[in-house]
């Protein structure tokens, strides 16, 4: 199967938010993102409740409908489809929901629930189709005589598996993956994670993988884009973000995830967030991560930072790489040992 | 002069032999199993297990509100300060309860009253049980909120629960329940519904503020990578028992039972440290109403053997300095060592 590009440039989602019984703001959840997936390739978008990433994979189901900006999937503009167009497209691009609880209809047993996509996009036998539903059982590790079972008859982990076979039964070009392994149980938050990589090397299909913990999405994902406050901040192929980040969010974002090892835990230097997220109704001027930032500068109030090319093939929203200190594309960790030397 | 020794050594609490059961369908549930464990002065102990193992129920039959969600507490004692909670009066317990033990829970939207000021909550407490004035609570209130790192304590005191976010809630929590310097803080999940940064400013205050006041806290979560942050000592649960307790550099180095070792493998964390492919526990955690027999993780475990594993209910034993439920613990010693961070550095 040969798959298409996900295309998206300067995407933006504006929502118009009440402030008083006559007074509307506009609140820019998503801000000027542009991103590409490859076929059979997975973007990870990591970042904080608020940040706009689930927004974003929203707009591109068009479940939220874009402010401005392009979707580009192959020829097709999808902000530019009707209705009727973009169900017939919505075959090609699934999605998983975080919660296994609530996204499956309680009313409907697993082969219903199953059939219903291909009810919808293909006209088969019922023999065939039944046997459809069967294979994509098999293929997410359920057995198919749980196919007349009830989804409250399952556990969080395997109702996320049947979300995932609906998600595949298909065969899309495309899932968007909104948190789903954030619901679960850790034991079984790995069994998903490597069931969704068996499932991209058996049939090529592409992820855009949304998620919260940036050491999940390294796992998940070949290249990775951080968001904070709507805008993306730093992208590049996953294994830099992780391990040299040069943009101070994704640094904080790192080390406030914990290190298995307690010794190491407690002696490693680490940046600690101050403040709190600012409101997005009322972002900051200039670099919208400036006011919780430990090496902000004064030209972060005043000018938004340009998009900075970081030598692995990266893309870094920071002064830090033009102004000041000059990282030029180094992590930005080395500046906490440069700040203890002072 | 010999009593007053015992009572400063002895610890801040022991949990004895707890069994609590739920009335069902399936008949009385047993969802904790004589459990044991002490929490000594000054340090943390981490109660670890997925949902189900029965973490949260023992944090509720430690603080005697087991009856107040429909369960019976079948057995054992919960020991503060030398004390049995479980044959105190209520009235005795609601004295202890927001004064001596201080509570956190997993959830900081639903843990705060939206109808009163933020202030008011935290002085309220201070007030039922401190001989203080209206202006004296309320400016200990002020000063908690301070202490937990909410800027302008004195203006947002006067603010309502809905104006602040989820991490400031929680730490609106941590102030509430050290209001009174608590000697024991139980602390369920407090970071589980939190964004990671700010996962990692609640932990370094619930650290410095434990450091200061020298308290024992009883932190409950599923979350191992937490637990390297703050325990001193771990008690793993699995299926209602305690499978495992160790200090927390023995537990990371060296674990003593299969499950603590699957779960240190199956983090994130570790497989992108180590560089090999994460690994993951095959199955479903055990249910209340079908435990497996012999060992209740047996028909998960990858050492598993016919037999000793599958037939008898598996005892407690000492391996190292701590305890394990496991039959094989000592010859399986060397291989559970390999696994999480520890394992992958030394091989």
């Amino acid at each position: 199967m040969t798959g298409r590009t996900l295309t998206v440039s300067d995407l933006s989602v504006t929502f118009k938010v009440p402030t008083g019984p006559f007074t509307r703001k506009p609140l820019h959840a998503v801000d000027r993102v542009s991103f590409e997936i490859a076929p059979g390739e997975t973007l990870g978008l990591v970042g904080e409740s608020g940040s706009g990433k689930s927004t974003a994979g929203q707009a591109i189901l068009q479940l939220n409908k874009p402010s401005s900006g392009k979707i580009q999937f192959g020829d097709d503009d999808l902000a530019q489809l009707s209705k009727r167009q973009m169900r017939a497209m919505r075959r090609n691009i699934q999605v998983v929901f975080q919660d296994p609880y609530s996204s499956l209809n309680p009313s409907m047993r697993i082969l219903q629930l199953l059939e219903e996509p291909l009810k919808l996009h293909e006209s088969l036998d019922a023999d065939v189709r039944r046997e459809r539903v069967f294979e994509t059982l098999e293929m997410v590790g359920l057995r198919r005589s749980l196919a007349e079972r009830y989804p409250h008859e399952f556990s969080g982990g395997q109702r996320q598996r049947i979300a995932i076979a609906r998600a595949i039964i298909s065969n899309p070009e495309l899932v968007i993956c909104d948190e789903p392994v954030s619901a679960l149980d850790v034991s079984t938050q790995s069994q998903i994670i490597n069931l969704m990589r068996d499932i991209q090397d058996k049939i090529g299909t592409s992820y855009l993988f949304i998620g919260h913990d940036l050491a999940v999405v390294r796992l998940m994902s070949t290249r990775t884009a951080v968001m904070y406050l709507g805008q993306i901040v730093e992208t590049g192929p996953s294994a830099e973000v992780y391990e040299r980040p040069t943009h101070p969010y994704t640094a904080a974002l790192n080390s406030a995830i914990p290190v298995p090892d307690p010794e190491l835990q407690r002696s490693r230097q680490r940046i600690v967030l101050s403040g709190d997220q600012p409101s997005p109704l009322d972002p900051p001027s200039g670099c919208r991560f400036r006011t919780r930032c430990p090496f902000a500068m004064e030209i972060c109030a005043e000018v938004e930072p340009p998009d900075f090319p970081i030598p692995g093939g990266g893309v870094s929203r920071c002064h830090l790489h033009v102004e000041g200190p000059k990282l030029g594309g180094e992590s930005v960790m080395q500046l906490i040992g440069k700040q203890d030397a002072l | 002069m010999n009593d007053s020794n015992e009572t400063v050594t002895a610890p801040m609490l022991s949990v004895k032999s707890l069994s609590v059961a739920f009335k069902s369908s399936h008949g009385l549930l047993t969802v904790v199993n004589d459990v044991s464990f002490d929490v000594p002065r000054n340090s943390v102990m981490a109660l670890v297990g997925e949902s189900g193992s029965g973490k949260s129920v023992t944090a509720l039959g430690v603080a005697g509100l087991v009856p107040y969600v429909g369960g019976v507490v079948t057995g054992g004692e919960v020991l503060f300060d030398g004390s049995d909670l479980l044959k105190m009066r209520a009235s005795e317990v609601n004295a202890i309860r927001g004064r001596d033990i201080g509570f956190i829970f997993q959830d900081p939207m639903s843990s705060l009253n939206p109808a009163f000021k933020v202030g008011e909550q935290i002085a309220e407490v201070v007030r039922r049980h401190r001989k203080v004035t209206r202006k004296q609570a309320w400016a200990r209130a002020v000063e908690m909120l301070d202490r937990v790192g909410i800027a302008s304590a004195a203006t947002r005191a006067n603010e309502y629960p809905h104006l602040f976010s989820g991490g400031m809630r929680q730490r609106v929590m941590i102030a509430l329940a050290l209001a009174c310097d608590p000697a024991l803080l139980i602390a369920d999940e407090p970071t589980t519904a939190l964004d990671v940064t700010v996962q990692a400013r609640v932990l370094e205050i619930l650290k410095d503020l434990q450091s200061i006041n020298g308290m024992s806290v009883l932190f409950i979560t599923h979350d191992l990578g937490v637990v390297a942050d703050i325990a001193d000592d771990v008690t793993v649960l699995y299926a209602a028992e305690v499978v495992e307790q160790a200090s927390v550099r023995e537990l990371f180095a060296s674990p003593s039972h299969p499950y603590s070792a699957a779960l240190l493998d199956t983090m994130p964390q570790v497989a992108l440290a180590t560089g090999k492919p994460v690994a993951s526990i095959p199955g479903i955690v055990a249910q209340a109403h079908a435990w497996p027999d012999g060992c209740r993780f047996n028909p998960r475990c990858a050492h598993s053997v016919d037999g000793p594993c599958t037939t008898d209910a598996i005892e407690l034993q000492s391996v190292g300095t701590g305890l394990s439920r496991c039959v094989r613990a000592h010859e399986l010693r060397e291989q559970l060592s390999k696994s999480g961070l520890q394992g992958g550095k030394s091989s």
